[in-house]
């Protein structure tokens, strides 16, 4: 049997950090011009291996071929010579540059040095391959995510790589950017171009790769090609056991006559929210739809106290409240918020476990501004115990910890503060498939203990199989409210997207 | 990411991180080094004398630095110690001559207090990096000085003014043990109070300590009032020391308690450190002079040998974070 030349070919490859083996005897080979899925838990070693292949990390042991070359020298300005970019997780680019500086960043029109006319040529050129509608002059800083993440592409494309690695370009997307981020890995593919697409996302994975690597504890499960696996095949060989992809069972919802936790009546704020009025009972699990920029996240500071609500009502526990909300007094109140950057909004990554737990609450361990050394250990330890967090120390380095285990340290630190009203903004965002368990069994039981939670997810999935009501929003405006159970993805994000085509058709008709 | 293997339990990685263990610890290794050598090569040097005296020259360094920690595990800079502490000595020269010498001891560091809150609450209502705020007062303040003392030197021959800085109980001067304690009430505030942790976190990261309760802008403040307390302090004590209000005295000591806080290791990132380590580089950078002295070394070396190995410190330091 003749297989296409490989565009990546790994050999025994062996990488350590610290005396630790994270990558062991790892072979790959990669077809050109394919999309190529690396799956695993966190910490399973596909990062590592993505990186090892993007120049970033040195191997101890084995070999790498792009394109039929072994690679000598392991740094990102060698593979990109290679032909290898690697977009991250944490994207890389300058952002107080506008676009087109990024994308020709160190490949400017230049001559003997000098800056010459030329980009927006060059500009025009790649968009007309990308199709991707950013304005060229924006600063970067200015962009969302999903746009910033285009601009690395097309910064890798501009480079003129053959291979480009994705690491979890999803998992800070909504469901319909995400669809155009996959229309075009399919126009690469048709360029020719081979994609290494590392994910969490299965349903991902399966409609748009077409082979996978599954890997688990550093090693190579298998590789095979996509066609003929489902869900269950891939969770089944990343945890190594069978699995079922199950939602837990939710709690009765409340009666409609209990008393809200939390209402908001016709709320507006200056960060885009009009006219909001929701409830979330206590017991109850709330779930907000809507596409990134549709007033998710700002409803969830409102509520918190971050921003300032400037019209309309807001009554936690039935009162309504005289003065501006703080964050002090939301807490105060009993209001929790899990933010949904838990690197840049919620951890501190300076410290360790135990006082990232006891962050929010430092008042309940002191006495006179003097902490309870003994009391703060044994509540970090209950809730080491309770959520399962590896490593187990109490004060482990939680800037080391995967992304499943940072997220448990900061939903401790608001589960100790046994809060009435619990808002989670994308709690299972770029987590492992165990952790992403755990989390959801905690919002449950939360629910069960008579807390009001209020749930945000890009992943619709989620928030329709967790919750029991959902709202959808459009625009920073509520449209519609439905039970959960009458909500699947499809008609929760055809009902978004229909609003949101027919509100901008409004405002053009108004203009 | 991936480093999380490197605290993974069980792992293969028992063995001994020498590496890791310099990188942590090597500010105090140096200090052990310079300890023997310097034992060995000078008979003078091992003495109770000798290492009392080499305390009690630094004590204002020591106080300074200690405070200065805070501020920079807060996320801040402070460049008016040096200046706030020209206005402690002169207003304390002016207040023990013209009105009691206790109440100088006991006003100096409120004065610094004072100036200190005025850095923060500037820093603070107008959000501007403590760094240019601190530089813009620290010449407000050093102009003050000079005001207030109308640009002379004071003298001050007061027994009970000199107390502070020349007095001893039993061998240990007044000074050091007035400077001990402060390091063990700055080691307090830091690590066991609520203060200590919301320093921490504002550091760290200001937008989590906002988002769970913490009054940044208050925390902050604070931090610049000790440090600007711990400046008036060390003013007066110089003062009492030296019986000589000087409206020029503390110039370029603001970047020495820098320079000792950045070798002792506290990330001038801000939101880790330790006040250990800020008094270990004020030690190692005491250690170098003495050594001069003993030694009877060309003193023009003497910067330039703490400048290189302030370089030394900060480079291998920054190894620990490369991959």
């Amino acid at each position: 049997m003749t297989t296409p030349r490989p565009a990546v070919q790994v050999r025994g490859l062996a990488k350590s950090f610290g005396g630790t083996r994270i990558l062991d005897n790892i072979n790959v080979d990669i077809e050109a011009g394919t999309v190529h899925a690396l799956i695993g838990e966190n910490g399973a070693g596909k990062s590592s291996l993505g990186k090892i292949v993007g120049g970033y990390y040195t191997p101890d042991e084995g070999e790498v071929e792009i394109l039929g070359t072994r690679v000598t020298r392991f740094s990102p300005r060698d593979a990109l010579g290679l032909g290898v970019a690697m977009i991250h997780q944490e994207l890389q680019l300058a952002p107080e540059l506008n676009v087109v500086q990024n994308v020709f960043l160190g490949r400017e029109s230049a001559r003997a040095g000098i800056l010459v006319r030329g980009d927006m040529e060059r500009f025009e050129a790649l968009e007309r391959t990308c199709d991707f509608g950013i304005d060229p002059l924006a600063k970067v800083a200015s962009l969302r995510i999903a746009e910033r993440q285009k601009v690395e592409i097309m910064r890798a494309i501009a480079r003129d790589a053959q291979i480009i690695i994705m690491d979890e370009p999803t998992s800070s997307l909504t469901e319909d950017e995400a669809e155009r981020l996959h229309d075009v890995i399919r126009r690469l593919k048709a360029q020719g171009k081979t994609v290494i697409y590392v994910s969490h996302f299965l349903d991902h994975i399966l409609a748009h790769c077409d082979r996978v690597t599954v890997m688990r504890d550093g090693r190579v499960v298998r590789t095979s090609p996509i066609a003929g696996e489902t869900k269950k095949s891939l969770v089944d060989s990343m945890l190594g056991q069978e699995a079922d992809i199950l939602w837990p069972a939710l709690p009765p919802p409340p009666e409609s006559s209990v008393r809200p936790v939390a209402q908001l009546r016709n709320v507006s704020t200056n960060t885009g929210l009009s006219d909001i009025s929701l409830v979330v009972r206590p017991g109850e699990i709330v779930g907000l739809i809507g596409l990134v920029g549709s007033g998710r996240t700002e409803v969830a500071r409102a509520m918190f106290g971050a921003d300032p609500i400037t019209g309309g009502e807001y009554l936690i526990d039935g009162k309504p409240r005289q003065h501006r909300l703080t964050v002090r007094q939301a807490i105060a109140e009993g209001v929790a918020l899990v933010p949904e950057d838990r690197r840049k909004q919620g951890l501190v990554l300076t410290q360790t476990t135990r006082p990232n737990v006891s962050l929010g609450t430092l008042k309940a361990i002191s006495g006179m501004g003097i902490l309870n050394h003994r009391i703060e250990v044994q509540r970090t330890r209950e809730m080491i115990a309770h959520f399962g967090i590896v490593p187990g120390a109490v004060d482990g380095r939680v800037a080391r910890y995967s992304g499943g285990n940072q997220q448990k340290v900061l939903l401790s630190k608001w589960a100790v503060a046994k809060p009435k009203l619990l808002i989670l903004d994308e709690p299972s965002r770029g987590v492992d498939i165990g952790a992403r368990r755990r989390i959801h069994d905690f919002i449950v039981d939360m629910a069960s203990q008579g807390v009001g939670v209020l749930l945000i997810s890009s992943e619709l999935e989620e928030v329709i199989n967790l919750s029991h009501r959902c709202y959808l929003l459009s625009e920073g405006r509520i449209f519609a409210e439905e039970p959960a159970g009458q909500l699947t993805v499809e008609s929760a994000l055809h009902s978004v997207f229909l609003e949101q085509n027919s509100h901008r058709n409004r405002q053009e008709v108004a203009s | 990411m991936t480093d999380t293997a490197l605290t993974r339990p069980g792992a293969a990685g028992k063995r001994f991180d020498l590496g890791g263990f310099i990188r942590q610890y090597g500010v105090l290794i140096i200090i052990g080094v310079m300890l023997v050598s310097l034992s060995l090569l000078s008979p003078s040097f091992l003495t109770p004398r000798n290492l009392l005296n080499i305390l009690n020259q630094s004590t204002p360094l020591f106080i300074i630095a200690c405070a200065l920690t805070l501020v920079i595990i807060g996320g801040g800079f402070d460049l008016s110690t040096g200046a706030i502490f020209g206005v402690a000595s002169v207003s304390a020269a002016w207040i023990a001559i013209n009105v009691d010498p206790l109440a100088a001891i006991l006003l100096a560091p409120v004065i610094g207090l004072v100036l200190g809150s005025i850095n923060g609450i500037i820093v603070t209502a107008f959000n501007v990096h403590s760094f240019l705020v601190t530089l813009a007062t620290s010449l407000v303040y050093r102009g003050m000085a000079i005001l207030i003392s109308d640009g002379k030197l004071i003298p001050v021959r007061i027994a009970e003014f000199a107390w502070l800085g020349r007095s001893k109980i039993e061998l240990v001067n007044v000074a050091v043990i007035v400077m001990f304690g402060f390091m063990l009430l700055m080691m307090f505030v830091l690590n066991r109070t609520t203060l200590g942790r919301a320093i921490f976190a504002v550091g760290g990261n200001e937008e989590a300590a906002l988002l769970s309760g913490i009054r940044t802008n208050l925390v902050k403040i604070i931090t610049f009032a000790i440090s600007g307390g711990a400046a008036g302090l060390a003013g007066v004590i110089t003062v009492s020391r030296l019986s000589m209000g000087e409206p020029q005295a503390g110039t370029g000591l603001e970047f020495e308690a820098i320079a000792a806080v950045i070798l002792g290791g506290t990330s001038i990132m801000g939101g880790a450190g330790a006040i250990w380590r800020s008094m270990a580089g004020v030690l190692l950078m005491a250690l170098i002079g003495n050594g001069f002295n003993i030694l009877n070394v060309n003193p023009f070396f003497k910067d330039l040998t703490t400048g290189v190995i302030i370089v030394l410190a900060v480079a291998l330091a920054a190894t620990g974070n490369r991959r």
